[in-house]
């Protein structure tokens, strides 16, 4: 007879941590950790007795304290009295800044030299290559370097537009000045403007006792545009909503036409309409706050008035996009390469255009496999925005890494700031474009 | 046994760092080599040569201070640092000491935690324009581009003069002098900033110098100095006494000509004190009866070294001025030996 029994239960010995399948990863990442918390400890305790010996403390405080400094580019008020906090942000705002425009300007040249590069002429393609291969295989910096020195050598000073025969002229109807010192383009002025909104204003400051008693004098009028956070143009706000009602009324026609279409098979002609909802309210807006520009004039040292591009941010603007765009064209290539070439012959066969055969097959189709990698440059171009320091321009790098960082000597604290604050840009500019991702990739049931 | 690990890693890590940290004349010794921060290129302060060697105003303390430590004033390994690098490179030990035109500020002595050992030159910022700009006073530059180094104190004071003058301006900044020299001379800045013997040290070096002025406004008080780390006196002490030595020795009348004779002895005590023929000043340093010796010879006495890289008779031709000896009217002056 035979009897069932359990097997023997082994009992657990400290060498089956080693030798048992069952226990050895967990052995083995329970080691890895203390290893790693070991070394995150060495390095911190590192830091601390460094400073230590060094007599320094870790603390935020001197962000608080009054800069000292002056930045030549800022969105939002700012002088030497406001505080190193307040010069981080001015940088920061440099930085998106940058950032934002280089990743518009890579994006379209990118696609349309990525486009190019798969043309079948063979001059035409043969262009795109070398630009491509050009630009991407030599290091950003010295084509934002590059560029800097071209626009600070080659262009006329200020001084070459003085006088009666001025070496240099103005250019585009004696709008733009193009110098040494960056483009001076009109900027759009009100003249029955609404004025600013403070955001967060603090109504007890002399800032915001300046704002809302204005006296008309140019000392309380500086002084008003440090009330609040920062202040938002409400001429502005005004133009953008007149201008996306627009755009809605124009949606609603075309889904009105849609739907007559459908039911009747005739689709009414509404170009017309829809093109005057969208501009005759912005321009009537527009008129009615006393739109006009203000163009830059040549006063005492400098153009004065306009929107001032700086050499310094023109010729990182440009080196970035021309960088990056040209691995964006690499990625569309292979985007367009990707898509099986039966679908635009199939397209061809129903009679498509080839710029339709693009724009409507194709480019759509690639777009799958295009934003992913898409997402990798743009984060590369926002963290390249940081050699802005080569030639000068005040991003966050510059601010708060450089002149704060030197003038307070915390190196510690100011690098560790900068390196959340890029974190935090890099993380929302990548979950954004995964989000994009999700609602482009192919849907499968 | 989690813990005590951490713990024990603790301690092994407090107590190298500790011993990191001290002892910067026993490193140097047995280095054999000086680490010397100097500017990254200002004509007669440090720059390097056709042959690559360094010379200059400041480049000559870091030659005394290696005579006189290692006896041997070529034993120097020079660090071009910029005005933004310098700071955390002495703090980190990359550098022994700084000899680079670094202003003697409050915040810089304490709140940095850096020791300036005394000052080799008084100098204020001003303001160089070119001829053609027609431009007579700082006062009358509202508006004007400004190119300024970054990181340095002159940054702040230009916005100070500015807004306390009520004018406006537009900083261009830049990272070390070459930069805003180019910048300047392509018309991108109407002004350049900075001490004004670095202005004209930056005109001399210009291929037209008399087409650039320098205005009279000198907007604020310039120490320049050398320093070291705070914390280790031994080592600033050095550092003090040797540029203290030179200084002295120009007062003393001991010149790299007669100071072999000198050093046989004279009936001037303080001469004997510092040339090591009488007490035992040097042992007192770390250092041998013959330091101040090595170091004077290096390249001359305060005076020696002043004529030789930036004065009168050089390109850059500033005069004494305040950087005269106290005797002359000037506030060069040292404590005594003794």
């Amino acid at each position: 007879m035979t009897t069932l029994t359990d097997p023997p239960k082994e009992s657990f010995r400290l060498s089956m941590l080693l030798y048992d399948t069952r226990y050895r990863s967990t052995t083995i990442q329970v080691v890895a950790l203390l290893g790693f918390m070991l070394g995150a400890a060495w390095l911190i305790n590192n830091v601390i007795v460094n400073l230590a010996a060094a007599g320094k403390t870790f603390n935020y405080g001197f962000l608080k304290e009054a800069s000292g400094y002056d930045i030549n580019q800022k969105l939002i008020a700012y002088n030497s009295q406001s505080s190193h906090m307040r010069a981080a942000v001015v940088g920061l705002m440099n930085t998106l800044l940058v950032a934002v425009m280089g990743c518009i300007a890579a994006t379209i040249l990118g696609v349309i030299i990525g486009v190019l590069r798969l043309s079948k002429n063979w001059v035409i393609s043969r262009l795109a290559a070398v630009y491509v291969e050009t630009l991407r295989n030599v290091p950003v910096l010295l084509w934002i370097v590059l560029i800097m020195a071209a626009t600070s050598h080659q262009l006329p000073a200020p001084k070459d537009f003085r006088g009666d025969n001025p070496a240099a002229t103005m250019k585009v109807f004696d709008s733009i000045a193009v110098t040494n010192r960056g483009v001076y383009l009109p900027e759009p002025l009100f003249s029955k403007g609404l004025g600013d909104l403070p955001v967060f204003p603090d109504k007890e400051s002399k800032a915001c006792q300046a704002f809302y008693n204005p006296d008309g004098t140019p000392a309380t009028a500086k002084l008003a545009k440090f009330c609040g956070t920062f202040q938002i143009s409400i001429d502005l706000m005004a133009i953008l909503a007149v201008l996306i009602a627009g755009l809605i009324t124009s949606k609603l026609i075309k889904t009105r036409a849609d739907q007559i279409q459908k039911d009747t098979g005739v689709r009414p002609v509404t170009w017309y309409w829809r093109l005057a909802v969208v501009f005759l309210p912005t321009l009537a807006v527009l008129y009615i706050l006393g739109f006009y520009l203000g163009y830059p004039e040549l006063k005492g040292f400098n153009f004065k008035g306009g929107i001032h591009m700086r050499s310094s941010l023109l010729a990182l603007w440009v080196a970035l996009s021309l960088y990056t765009a040209a691995f964006i064209a690499e990625i569309v290539r292979a985007g367009i390469m990707a898509i099986s070439k039966g679908q635009s012959e199939a397209a061809a066969a129903l009679g498509l255009r080839q710029n339709r055969i693009m724009s409507l097959i194709v480019l759509p189709q690639a777009l799958r496999v295009i934003v992913p990698p898409l997402i990798s440059q743009y984060l590369n171009l926002t963290k390249n925005s940081s050699l802005a320091i080569a030639v000068g321009y005040m991003d966050i790098t510059g601010t708060l890494g450089g002149i704060t960082l030197n003038q307070t000597g915390r190196e510690l604290e100011t690098v560790l700031l900068l390196m959340l604050i890029y974190l935090i840009i890099s993380l929302t500019v990548s979950s954004v474009m995964n989000y994009y991702n999700e609602r482009t990739k192919l849907k499968e049931r | 046994m989690k813990k005590s690990v951490f713990l024990g890693a603790l301690t092994v890590a407090s107590l190298t760092a500790g011993i990191a940290a001290a002892g910067t004349l026993d490193d140097v010794k047995a280095r054999g080599k000086l680490n010397c921060g100097v500017s990254t290129g200002l004509v007669g302060f440090a720059s390097p040569d056709a042959n690559g060697k360094w010379e200059g105003y400041d480049v000559a303390v870091c030659r005394a201070v290696a005579a006189a430590v290692l006896g041997d004033n070529t034993a120097v390994e020079f660090v071009p640092l910029s005005s933004k690098t310098r700071f955390t490179a002495l703090a980190s030990g990359e550098v022994d000491m700084l000899a680079r035109n670094t202003t003697w500020t409050f915040s810089r002595d304490v709140d940095l935690k850096l020791d300036f050992v005394g000052v080799n030159y008084y100098d204020g910022q001003g303001f160089m324009v070119p001829k053609a700009l027609g431009v007579t006073s700082a006062k009358d530059l509202d508006g004007a581009t400004v190119c300024i180094q970054t990181g340095t104190t002159t940054e702040l004071n230009l916005a100070d003069f500015f807004r306390t003058n009520g004018i406006s301006y537009e900083p261009v900044p830049v990272e070390n002098n070459a930069e805003s020299q180019q910048q300047y001379l392509s018309g991108a800045c109407d002004t350049l900033t900075t001490d004004a013997s670095g202005l004209a040290a930056t005109r001399a070096a210009f291929e037209n110098p008399g087409d650039h002025i320098i205005l009279p406004e000198i907007i604020s008080k310039e120490p320049l100095g050398p320093l070291v780390r705070h914390g280790d006196n031994e080592w600033g002490d050095v550092v003090r006494w040797t540029l203290n030595a030179l200084i002295s020795a120009e007062e003393l009348g001991i010149t790299s000509a007669n100071i072999e004779e000198l050093s046989k002895g004279t009936n001037n005590p303080e001469i004997n004190r510092i040339l090591g023929t009488e007490g035992n000043l040097g042992e007192m340093l770390g250092l041998d009866a013959d330091w101040a010796k090595r170091a004077i010879s290096s390249e001359g006495n305060f005076g020696e070294i002043f004529e030789a890289n930036i004065g009168e008779k050089t390109p850059i031709g500033l005069a004494r001025g305040l950087n005269a000896q106290w005797t002359e009217g000037g506030l060069i002056y040292s404590p005594p030996f003794r």
